[in-house]
């Protein structure tokens, strides 16, 4: 796992993305911001993707070199009502980037990996949301976390609120499976937000 | 596709042209190719018989043809077929061919599955397992029995084609040259649920019609039925097409699935009338074929017309699209090849 960061020169909201690219001339793509909104750097979380344009370029770099960034956007944002934010791998960074801003009263964060050491931000997290942080390891036989997928974690639980919102972040399948399984345990899909990677 | 060799299919005149310079053979060959290719029906380099027998040769030691027929189809009562390709990568795709009383059209897939996670559609229920390449894409078209008589092409398969755009206007540039099919790009529809800035490159780099996904235009309704809302809110890929001029040959139009008790209000009519002032467009209203786990529905018949002649009223020229293809799984959003995939 990887973060880059440079100096902060606009203001974004939370749950906001950029698009970078390592030269102009290529696609650039899309990444959530995962730096609080009043900190002086503005980060992007990433893991390397060996056959990618960017990311193997993104995780040579060095102080100093340079990217090209967009300003952010999106409206990927939660107000103060109770939520659930739910995401898989680096699906958790808007979610971190709310947290770092101060905007997690009332959430309750599930975040789901294959291994332990992809809990990205794992001790911070278990320090400002204690209980509310819940964390999912498929691939893992031990440690003092739920094992299995986010979809089994939530297929456990005996009821959903109906009230509450549900934010989803991370690879499309499993926004799509998590909402379904949310909609058959009967949330209304449209208490269902979700941000898809593309 | 060839499983080892790098497939001459899907190749634009230009690529040609670079690899007779990197095999050192005329550069006449390319067009030659090309017209072997895509307007012959041969499925073999040993057939390409005007070019000579040691050109042959050496093409074929590192290429393959590559175009392929379907590993299966299936016919429905009102005549639409829907074809099963296999793709290089071994995963599958699905293409619709729907004939009309005089066109013919095919409606084909641009990426195995897709990412873009929208609610009412099948195809994201498989999530994304990779892009096709311009091969793929038209071989998609060359390879069906009806390849002949096609009249139309829509990019409305599986995938979500602004999300492969490079691929996408390589296959419209092998469909419409003269080096190619010859097609007009008037006859070529790519639809997307706008992804803005491809969609700009889209619009610049080639002449086929848009159609975008619009399916409301409230944008906290839109954020549960379509993710990308949240990236690409539907007023802005609107206020950008507007720059543009649609009132010539080149057109735009908006695809509407309607959902019971959602978003065939009154409401939304007026909506409607508001977000597309000052477009000449076309709304086309489609009937939601419901898809498992979905708690959506389609509302009766009187509310799909009513809906279309209010819109018609308030000068928003709209049409009700004919479901066809539906006992086979064919109809708008319910291709998948998620079981076919899971089993390679």
């Amino acid at each position: 796992m990887f973060v880059i960061s440079w100096k902060r020169e606009t203001d974004f909201n939370p749950g906001q993305v950029i698009k970078i690219a390592a030269d102009p001339h290529e696609p650039p793509r899309i990444y959530s911001i995962c730096s609080g909104n009043k900190e002086e750097e503005l980060s992007v979380l990433f893991n390397v993707k060996p056959s990618g344009i960017l990311t193997p370029k993104l995780a040579q770099m060095n102080p100093g070199d340079e990217i090209f960034v967009s300003s952010p956007y999106g409206s990927f944002a939660c107000d103060e009502t109770p939520a659930y934010w739910i995401s898989t791998g680096t699906g958790v960074a808007p979610f971190y980037s709310m947290i770092r801003s101060g905007r997690f009263k009332n959430k309750k964060l599930l975040h789901g990996v294959s291994f332990a050491n992809q809990f990205y931000f794992e001790d911070f997290l278990m320090e400002e949301l204690g209980d509310q942080y819940i964390r999912c390891c498929s691939r893992e036989k031990t440690g003092d976390f739920y094992h299995g997928r986010v979809t089994d974690y939530l297929l456990g639980l005996p009821e959903l609120p109906k009230e509450d919102k549900y934010y989803l972040c991370g690879q499309a399948l499993m926004v799509v499976e998590v909402r379904d399984l949310l909609i058959q345990k009967g949330v209304p899909y449209h208490q269902i937000f979700a941000e898809i990677f593309f | 596709m060839d499983a080892v060799k790098e497939p001459l299919f899907g190749k634009t005149l230009n690529e040609l042209i670079q690899l007779t310079v990197d095999l050192g053979l005329p550069k006449y060959t390319a067009r030659q190719m090309a017209d072997w290719l895509y307007k012959k029906p041969i499925g073999s380099i040993a057939e390409m018989s005007n070019l000579s027998k040691k050109n042959r040769d050496l093409l074929a030691e590192k290429f393959g043809f590559g175009a392929i027929p379907p590993v299966k189809v299936q016919v429905s009562a009102d005549g639409t077929k829907k074809y099963l390709f296999v793709t290089g990568n071994r995963q599958f795709i699905e293409t619709a061919m729907i004939p009309d009383d005089d066109r013919t059209t095919v409606c084909v897939s641009s990426q195995v599955g897709c990412k873009m996670g929208c609610l009412f559609c099948m195809t994201a229920k498989q999530g994304f397992q990779g892009q096709l390449s311009a091969g793929e894409i038209v071989n998609q078209i060359h390879s069906i029995d009806e390849a002949a008589s096609v009249s139309n092409i829509v990019y409305m398969g599986m995938g979500e084609p602004f999300d492969n755009l490079d691929e996408v206007l390589k296959s419209i540039e092998i469909l419409t040259s003269d080096w190619g099919y010859g097609m007009s790009p008037r006859r070529i529809t790519v639809s997307s649920i706008g992804i803005v800035p491809a969609m700009l490159r889209f619009l610049q780099e080639s002449e086929a019609h848009l159609a975008i996904s619009l399916h409301t235009p409230f944008d906290e309704q839109r954020k549960s039925l379509m993710p990308v809302q949240i990236a690409y809110p539907i007023r802005e890929v609107v206020e950008e097409i507007k720059k543009w001029d649609f009132s010539g040959q080149r057109r735009v139009s908006f695809e509407y699935i309607l959902f019971k008790g959602l978003n065939d209000s009154a409401l939304h009519v007026k909506e409607l009338g508001r977000l597309l002032n000052g477009i000449k467009c076309r709304i086309n209203l489609i009937r939601f074929h419901p898809v498992p786990g979905t708690p959506l529905a389609s509302p009766d018949e009187e509310t799909i017309l009513h809906f279309k002649n209010q819109l018609n009223e308030k000068g928003i020229f709209t049409t009700v699209r004919a479901s066809r293809g539906q006992d086979i799984y064919a109809a708008c959003g319910l291709l998948s090849t998620k079981e076919q995939n899971v089993g390679k």
